[in-house]
């Protein structure tokens, strides 16, 4: 068990690094400080030990602090990052976020400044990196709704997850409705308790709300929660897709190719096993997505934009978008109507759900 | 304060992206681009290099394309085949990540 949070600082000025040194170790959580003097080198020494929080500065010699960023990012998604910097330049803090990083701020000039910087640290290393709802970390949502029908509120909650949006009506304790973009009442419910991550929000009540469900919220969490165990049982893959059973693959990718406007899907390995449905010969295509993947993927890297999102492709007999997650890749056949905002909206979708 | 002027040091430029288009022909050389001369030339011509390969790739795989749109958090790519080479541009998405991330609720 981790007793003290480990934090890295990246610096190539000696000088600032003891500063920093000195300065992050009087934070309150008492932060175990290792210091590195170039990018390459804190990645060397994220490799071997795990750290809670990496603080770095952008301009550094042969690996700057977006390419270093961009590296962590994807290799260490649970780090939680900062950008110390002194530059003022909008596109920089905005790519930075872009990457993903938790906090930009600009070199502490006052005291009054140093004093919030480091209690926006002391916020990041205090973060859990266990799901949870941002805004309330750690607490599911089971706990949210338990939350709100125990003390007898009112109110409209609502839940976003990537591209997903829903929304769950309690009226005087009452879990009375439940809406998502598919589905209504205690189907909407339990999809919107399916997701592990996410943003929520408190809106006002709407008294005139219809009811549809009319379960007690203890039944229906209840019922829920068995849901998610028998699914649990047949579903422990880190990689698994929506419906995906124990040991195989192939529900998951039928699954996937059942959404509506997919025509085809195409899933490929690690070890570069290749399962698809809806393809005759899948070989070829599945050769040109993890070559285009790894294209794109490494000119991200030289262009410092960020991670590889998607890449999708029009033609006149297929359309087709290509991701990838972990080290599994994705290349999904839409129908030939769709343009290539929609097709990038639907893949999004797929991806949430296939991560969820 | 002394102790805060450690926090400045002199600056080095880092790579500034910036939205433009360029034209390349089948063999990747760069015809004409609307990018500015501080964009990095090697990098118009990479960006350039693993479009025309995709496409290329694709018509080997029996899967001809007319259109890429390559997607990263600061940047969008949208290529459009030409034959045999390509029209590429470059969208950055500055304005619209920076509002988003800037909510307090968010940190």
């Amino acid at each position: 068990m981790e007793t003290r949070p480990k934090a890295l600082l990246v610096d190539d000025d000696p000088d600032l690094l003891e500063v920093y040194r000195e300065t992050f170790a009087a934070l309150p959580s008492q932060p175990e400080i290792h210091t590195a003097p170039s990018g390459a080198r804190a990645i060397a020494m994220l490799e071997a030990v795990p750290y809670r929080l990496l603080v770095t500065d952008l301009k550094m010699p042969k690996m700057d602090g977006l390419q270093l960023l961009s590296i962590v990012r994807r290799k260490f998604p649970e780090l939680r990052t900062v950008v110390l910097t002194s530059m003022v330049d909008e596109q920089f803090r905005s790519r930075v976020y872009a990457l993903g990083v938790d906090l930009y701020w600009h070199k502490p000039g006052t005291e009054p400044e140093m004093k919030q910087f480091m209690e926006c640290l002391e916020s990041l290393l205090g973060r859990e990196s266990e799901p949870g709802f941002r805004g309330m970390q750690s607490k599911s949502l089971v706990d949210l709704v338990q939350l709100e029908c125990i003390s007898q509120s009112s109110s409209m909650l609502r839940v976003t997850n990537g591209p997903f949006i829903g929304s769950i009506w309690v009226n005087d304790g009452e879990l009375i409705d439940a809406e998502t973009e598919a589905a209504r009442g205690e189907e909407a419910f339990q999809e919107i308790l399916s997701w592990r991550t996410g943003n929520f929000e408190f809106l006002p009540p709407e008294p005139g709300r219809a009811r549809t469900i009319f379960k007690s919220y203890n039944a229906l969490l209840l019922e829920t929660a068995q849901a998610f165990d028998e699914a649990g049982n047949t579903d422990n893959s880190a990689n698994a897709m929506p419906g995906q059973a124990a040991g195989g693959d192939t529900n998951g990718l039928t699954t996937l190719s059942q959404h509506d406007g997919v025509e085809f899907v195409l899933r490929i390995t690690a070890e570069t096993k290749v399962d698809s449905r809806g393809l005759e010969n899948p070989e070829r295509l599945a050769s040109w997505t993890r070559q285009s993947l790894e294209r794109f993927r490494t000119l991200g890297e030289a262009l410092q934009a960020g991670t590889l999102e998607q890449v999708t492709g029009l033609g006149g007999r297929r359309n087709v978008a290509l991701a990838q997650k972990g080290h599994v890749a994705l290349c999904v056949g839409w129908r030939q109507t769709f343009g290539a905002g929609e097709i990038r909206d639907r893949m999004r979708k797929i991806l949430t759900l296939w991560g969820s | 304060m002394g102790l805060l002027s450690f926090f400045s040091k002199p600056a080095r430029p880092l790579l500034q992206l910036h939205s433009g288009s360029f034209s390349l022909d089948r063999g990747g050389s760069v015809l004409a681009t609307t990018l500015p001369s501080s964009f990095p030339p090697e990098l118009i011509v990479e960006i350039g290099r693993c479009v025309v390969e995709t496409f290329q790739a694709a018509h080997a795989a029996q899967l001809p394309l007319d259109e890429l749109g390559v997607y990263y958090p600061g940047l969008t790519i949208t290529a459009r085949e030409l034959r045999g080479g390509a029209l590429v541009f470059l969208t950055t998405s500055t304005s619209s990540v920076s509002t988003h991330k800037l909510k307090t609720s968010d940190l």
